[in-house]
């Protein structure tokens, strides 16, 4: 099994070479299997050395009526692996399996000589990785068995579960952190009206939701979904139509219902305000939501994503939000989202970097699908630095309150995402824990800009 | 009840991997390592709907054999065992079926299995599982591991020692 058949994406049989002698060697004994007389597989276990040279295995032949390995019928040989790990199942799993034909020697052993070889190592090809490159097997074997049975079997999840990966709801909190945000400023400045703020959050997430159910349609229908197969919990898309737990048609009508209902919000908090700078402000967040994986724009394939889901998640909207709440636009509220759209874009940047392989192989050219790992890393860096030095620059100049400076505490994330980065670049799995704490980098700081303002608000009732 | 040697038994009752080998559709032996069940008189093993290659060979030619052979999968146990028999593929509904016939068996051998399951959400299809049910229809098996001795052979219904 040599690495590079795997990652060219065949984890199927292929010729035996030297280096499939050269793993065998490394297990401890092999089974040879082969069909037997009255038509079943017979398997024996037995001792094994390996001659690279001749390309052959010689194997200690087994005793008994009925185990001697046959020389006139094809032969498998398998070398197989794995370390139980009492309460937590086992690791280190890999096997290997050679198949040849069989000849008995001279000095009473039989040597086999391998023809084809296919095998599995967990430490090469991680097991959610090999499990993604056989998603076409299983929605070959459903459609198989569907027609078998004259009914549609289609893999499920409940409700609850399918809804949450449909919608990729946990990212909800990129949408909560800056319409909150938004408020809080408008609050601080002495407008507030508590329904009003509530039909913002659940407008900008339905918006959010809907365009994360167009994006995973857009980017099944251009196969780029299908293409990566290193999702992880924070990449990769919902991957449900790819799963065939839902169909496209069904994200499509899910997507336009979200964005009908964000729309309608949009337009009943227009109405209340009477701003057409709200109009606009909206439009636009829709707007984008769409392009951004939507031909003919797709603003991510240009390496434009980033810049997107800035504007979308920082300035529109937490100007959007302020603007329900007071009617006008606010140079303090845009400064205040600056650093968040930053961050976002930056949580967008980090999880682009596992799937940069299956982007690029679309022609989806992401930022890190264009970079080296090593531009990727420095540009990381600068921008979240950037996204800091806007909240000290505001601050110190007076356009923010100074406890938003509470806000540099986060500042440690950064240091440990751009290290975590430099470690785990080329490893998606590994990689996910450096993406956790990128996301909880945007929260921390959303977070202590929130409380900041809210101290804010509390001095002025004092006052 | 079964009527599989007590040794073979007890390997089956412990092993975390057994080499089940079927014919493939050029007629030549596949083998792949599962993790055996057992209920005292039929071996199950299970597939996700994602490596279900095995379950259409199966389908086409259900003459199979289960090896036991490491004893690093048998804990320590270093006896041998090859059973040969028929398997019956179960997947009417490769959703929840299983869990039914086998899961209690599963989880008496892998604990652990419970806490995968609660993730269910993260990989979907490797819990669309159908089942093999093996029928044991003879035995050989190796005292202490050693095939270059000949194995004790048993047959189903009439088990008799070579």
């Amino acid at each position: 099994m040599a690495a590079a058949t795997v990652r060219g994406g065949s984890l199927s049989a292929h010729p035996a070479a030297a280096t499939d002698f050269e793993r065998l060697g490394g297990y401890p004994f092999v089974v040879a299997s082969w069909i037997d007389d009255a038509g079943y597989p017979m398997s024996v276990a037995t001792e094994f050395e390996t001659d690279t040279d001749a390309g052959m295995v010689r194997l200690r032949a087994p005793a008994g009526e009925g185990v001697a390995i046959p020389t006139d019928r094809s032969v498998n040989l398998i070398g197989s692996h794995i370390r139980p790990k009492p309460g937590e199942g086992y690791d280190e799993r890999r096997y290997l399996e050679l198949w040849g034909t069989a000849e008995a020697s001279v000095d009473g052993r039989v040597t086999f000589s391998p023809s084809r070889a296919w095998g599995w190592d967990e430490a090469e090809v991680p097991f959610f990785e090999y499990s993604e490159r056989s998603v076409p097997q299983s929605r070959r074997y459903l459609a198989r068995l569907s027609a078998e049975r004259g009914r549609i079997i289609r893999p499920r999840l409940s409700a609850f579960w399918l809804a949450l990966r449909t919608t990729r709801l946990p990212f909800l909190s990129a949408t909560a952190v800056p319409v909150l945000l938004g408020i809080a400023i408008a609050a601080s400045h002495g407008f507030f009206t508590w329904w009003t703020a509530l039909l913002t959050l659940i407008g900008a997430s339905s918006a959010h939701l809907a365009a994360n159910v167009s994006n995973d349609v857009f980017d099944t229908l251009s196969g780029a979904d299908d293409a990566n197969f290193n999702p992880t919990q924070y990449s990769g898309g919902s991957r449900v139509a790819i799963y065939d737990l839902v169909t496209v048609r069904q994200l499509s009508m899910l997507s336009a219902a979200l964005f009908a209902a964000a729309a309608a919000i949009g337009l009943l908090l227009v109405s209340v305000t009477g701003s057409l700078t709200l109009l606009w402000i909206g439009l636009a967040g829709i707007l984008i939501g769409i392009v951004y994986t939507a031909p003919p724009i797709k603003l991510v394939h240009r390496g434009l994503g980033e810049i997107a889901v800035a504007i979308t998640f920082g300035p529109i909207l937490v100007l959007g939000a302020y603007v329900v709440q007071a009617g006008r636009l606010s140079l303090e509220a845009a400064a205040a989202s600056v650093p968040l759209g930053i961050l976002v874009a930056l949580i967008l940047y980090v999880n682009e970097v596992p799937d940069r392989l299956g982007d690029a192989s679309v022609g989806k050219r992401t930022l890190p699908a264009r970079w080296a790992p090593q531009t990727v890393r420095q540009g990381y860096l600068v921008a979240a630095l950037a996204a800091f030095a806007v909240i000290v620059a505001g601050a110190v100049s007076g356009l923010l309150p100074w406890p938003t400076l509470i806000a540099l505490a986060a500042l440690p994330l950064v240091l440990r995402v751009h290290t975590g980065m430099g470690l785990h670049y080329n490893s998606p799995y590994t990689l996910m824990a450096v993406m956790g704490t990128n996301i909880k980098l945007h929260l921390a700081v959303g977070g202590l800009l929130l409380a900041a303002y809210l101290v804010t608000i509390f001095v002025a009732l004092l006052d | 009840m079964g009527w599989l040697p007590e040794p073979v038994e007890r390997l089956l009752e412990v092993a975390l991997v057994g080499e089940l080998t079927v014919v493939g559709p050029n007629g030549r032996p596949i083998t792949h390592p599962l993790i055996p069940l057992y209920d005292g008189e039929r071996i199950y093993m299970h597939s996700s709907t994602l490596f279900s290659k095995k379950l259409e060979h199966i389908k086409r030619n259900p003459k199979v054999a289960v090896a036991l052979t490491d004893p690093v999968a048998m804990k320590g146990n270093p006896d041998r065992a090859t059973i040969q028999g028929t398997a019956r593929i179960i997947e009417d509904d490769p959703h929840s079926q299983w869990e039914g016939l086998i899961l209690g068996l599963w989880r008496r051998k892998e604990p652990v299995i419970d806490s995968f399951l609660k993730m269910r959400v993260a990989l979907p299809l490797f819990f669309e599982r159908a089942v093999i049910e093996i029928t044991p229809e003879r035995c050989l098996y190796w005292i202490g591991g050693d095939t270059s001795r000949a194995p004790q052979v048993s047959i189903a219904h009439r088990a008799e020692a070579a």
